[in-house]
């Protein structure tokens, strides 16, 4: 852990998941989005199922938990939902 | 903090308490979107309910009266569904507005959150919030039936232990719990005793200095004060330059201190949630409606089924709305028959009868699509599928500046652009739906019909083209041109309006159920209501002024032209009804609105119009329906005469050179000037109602109306000269 290595490892996102797949929130990479994705009950350490894509890729659709509820939301606004490893 | 709380609540009563206890009880409802919120409203108002308007916003204030036990009687606000008290859109910060200000003549007494048991966790984020505001409260917990089902047990009493406020477990759509609900209302409620989080001890000078300047009784209130002040409407200048120094003095870091304290909060929760939640999965299967999920945003299958409802929309509002507006037609014409006959001839009668009464028609006639529309919105909303709806086209608004939310209204744009534009509501972000109230009115609404219908059949040759019918195709192109123009604008707009919101697109998916028919009744009825009464004193009062014009005329003419026509009428031996037809239209013609049309011949002249379209211009201006009967009367073919008697008589019309006034060219530089043009006075009237501002409507009058001359000058100059 010397220098910050110049090329940031692209990081994988809640838009990165496969249809079916989960993950964990790992954390929230844009400050304003991160508000209204906590207020939404995207908090670190729930678990994330894509559930469905929109017919032309976009949006998303987000199970979160243990099949409490589904989210839609933009890929881009997906992508600002970080994964852990 | 009791106390102090007591002292706030007293001085907003103000002094003398008997005075307090015969005031009624003022209960704010709140809740997360889909948590059962306004079917507890309708549950506690019933038909009691007013739609009024909060200060200052567009958003509608929804409250009503609710008889709580015999003897008392409570006020009840409906407040927009929030996720949290930090808003995200105009709607929401009404919310904040009143809840923030103790001081305010409307601040509630205490506030129900209702709750949805099956989402326990996420809807507690938003109590523990009002809770450590200070505000009394009550915890209406709804679907604990859903959740019983999913495995999720909940104990009451450890619940209203950790909380600190009552429980009362309910289900708003059937109506069970809510009399017990109704009894714990009416008792006195004491602020919660139980803080949820406290403010970092770092933000502790910031939010003692604000509680003190302001007097506030909670310590959560001051740094709310300190998050929100620039967007609280009831702070004077002073007061949020006050809040504003303090935050710059401090270095207070609003968006890292609300999402610590939101992650502080859901830690808490989880703690109480352990404690009164226990979860015993049975077996992990599928929610139904992720399941339904599948077909219905199926990438081909979704746009299908979607067709398949919009084409049941359209079937109501084209075909089934034609009975009930006929029979209004009739029954006004019958009405205004029966008061012609009844009282005495004269200028008054004419006014009642061909002001007031046509105009109210005007208005009338609009109610059975009206109703249809927002009965076929209703059901798709309550039963969930609209929300599937915006996420199928979303990806395909965007390009355009419209967001999948954008579709319903201007699908509803095709029937009607007034409900279209109050259905625009639900979009959150201002610019995507200012953008969609301003193009809604290009989509071809129900009233371009008999204008499309008389000059199409007019010009165009009764062909085939293929297995298509010509008539039909132009028809088609109409529309298209219409939908095209609306889009184009909306991309317009999205160039020039600089975003200064950023548009999201995030919402929960409501689970999927059967509607509730008495909310579906009550959308109707405020709908109608709000209509009737908006837009219907537009519209009456400029039918009454429209008939003045096209009534009178200046000094004498109008006496001259029609001793003229009665000359005329014994030379060529007309019969009496032939002389009525002739005398109005030489009335006409020499009316002030004739006058105008002739004035206005020199302007619309590079379009191909004459002074008598210009005429029909002038009055189709208030609603574009009123085209052919206008036309009519100026063709003197009299107000009972059908369709195909007015194309009848337009064929034989005979320009300056002797041959058909009516060209090709001519006839579609009038269709393309109604397609464009913006002749609908209670559009206007609408868009004004929901922007609160008359820049909107008369940018749309400006820009439609320019449009459709620019579009006009083009069809003829390029086709017609």
């Amino acid at each position: 852990m010397a220098a910050p290595s110049p090329v940031p490892t692209p990081r994988r996102t809640a838009r990165d998941l496969r249809v079916g797949e989960t993950g964990t929130i790992c954390c929230l990479e844009d400050p304003v989005m991160a508000l209204r994705l906590l207020d939404m009950g995207c908090v670190p350490g729930v678990t994330v199922r894509l559930s469905g894509r929109a017919p032309f890729g976009d949006p998303l659709m987000l199970v979160l938990g243990d099949e409490e509820y589904t989210l839609s939301l933009r890929g881009s606004e997906a992508a600002t939902i970080l994964l852990k490893d | 903090m009791a106390e102090a709380w007591t002292t706030a609540a007293a001085a907003a009563v103000g002094p003398g308490a008997p005075e307090a206890s015969a005031r009624p009880m003022r209960i704010a409802l709140i809740g997360n979107p889909n948590s059962g919120k306004t079917s507890l409203f309708n549950q506690l108002t019933g038909l009691n309910q007013k739609v009024g308007n909060f200060p200052g916003v567009t958003v509608d204030r929804k409250s009503g009266w609710a008889q709580l036990t015999p003897a008392r009687r409570a006020e009840i606000v409906d407040l927009p569904g929030t996720y949290s008290l930090y808003p995200k859109s105009l709607d929401e910060r009404v919310i904040t507005d009143l809840l923030y200000d103790p001081s305010s003549t409307s601040y509630p007494d205490f506030v129900v959150v209702t709750v949805d048991a099956s989402n326990l966790r996420r809807s507690l984020l938003l109590f523990s919030q009002l809770a450590d505001l200070g505000l009394p409260a009550i915890l209406a917990l709804n679907m604990t039936d859903v959740a019983a089902r999913h495995g999720v047990h909940i104990d009451l009493g450890a619940l209203e232990a950790e909380l600190g406020v009552p429980v009362v477990p309910m289900n708003a759509r059937s109506g069970s719990g809510v009399a017990a609900l109704k009894i714990v209302m009416a008792e006195r409620l004491a602020a919660p005793p139980v803080r949820f989080w406290q403010p970092d001890s770092a933000v502790h000078p910031l939010v003692q200095r604000l509680r003190s300047h302001f007097q506030l009784h909670s310590d959560y209130l001051a740094l709310h004060y300190a998050q929100q002040a620039e967007y609280l409407a009831f702070l004077s200048a002073e007061d949020r330059a006050y809040v504003q120094g303090l935050v710059q003095e401090y270095a207070f870091d609003g968006t890292a201190q609300q999402a610590s304290e939101t992650i502080g909060r859901y830690a808490r929760i989880n703690e109480i949630l352990l404690e009164t939640v226990t979860v015993t999965r049975t077996e992990q299967r599928e929610p139904v409606s992720n399941r339904i999920d599948r077909v219905l945003t199926h990438r081909v299958g979704g746009y299908l089924i979607f067709l398949a409802v919009l084409f049941l929309l359209f079937q109501a509002i084209f075909a089934w709305a034609q009975y009930p507006m006929d029979l209004i037609d009739q029954g006004i014409g019958a009405l205004s028959g029966w008061l012609q006959n009844t009282l005495p001839p004269g200028p008054l009668t004419r006014l009642l009868t061909e002001g007031v009464l046509a105009g109210l028609g005007g208005v009338l006639i609009f109610i059975p699509q009206i109703a249809l529309l927002f009965a076929f919105l209703a059901v798709l909303e309550e039963t969930g599928y609209m929300a599937r709806v915006t996420f199928l086209m979303d990806k395909l608004m965007r390009p355009f500046g419209l967001s999948g939310k954008s579709v319903v209204p201007l699908i509803s744009g095709l029937a009607c652009a007034v409900p279209a534009i109050m259905g625009a509501r639900t979009i959150e972000s201002w610019k995507d739906r200012m953008i969609t109230i301003f193009v809604t009115p290009l989509m071809s609404c129900s009233a371009r019909i008999p204008v499309y219908t008389v000059l199409v059949a007019l010009v165009v040759p009764d062909e085939r083209v293929g297995f298509f019918n010509l008539r039909g195709v132009v028809l088609m192109g109409l529309y298209l041109l219409g939908l095209l123009s609306a889009l184009g604008s909306a991309w317009l707009l999205k160039v020039l309006l600089k975003a200064r919101e950023r548009s999201y697109f995030i919402m929960e998916f409501p689970v999927y159920k059967w509607p509730r028919w008495k909310n579906v009744g009550l959308t109707i009825y405020q709908k109608v209501q709000a209509f009737v009464w908006q837009a219907g004193q537009v519209i009456v009062a400029i039918s009454v002024l429209l008939w003045g014009l096209a009534s009178y005329g200046p000094g004498q003419r109008q006496e001259v032209a029609e001793a003229q026509a009665r000359r005329e009428a014994a030379v060529h031996r007309w019969t009496p009804a032939e002389l009525g037809r002739q005398v109005a239209s030489a009335r006409l013609e020499n009316s002030y609105a004739g006058s105008f049309g002739h004035a206005l011949e020199p302007a619309i002249r590079p379009l191909g119009f004459d002074w008598k379209i210009g005429i029909a211009l002038l009055t189709s201006f208030a609603a574009r329906e009123v085209f052919v009967g206008t036309m009519s009367t100026i063709y003197s073919v009299g107000q009972d005469a059908d369709m195909g008697t007015v194309q009848q008589k337009l064929r034989a019309e005979k320009g300056l050179d002797g041959q058909p006034f009516f060209t090709p060219a001519r006839a579609f530089s009038l269709l393309v000037f109604y397609v464009f043009a913006m002749q609908c006075m209670s559009t206007l009237a609408v868009t004004y109602r929901e922007t609160k501002s008359w820049r909107w409507p008369a940018a749309q009058l400006v820009y439609m109306t320019g449009l459709a001359y620019a579009a006009s000058v083009f069809v003829w100059q390029i086709w017609g000269s």
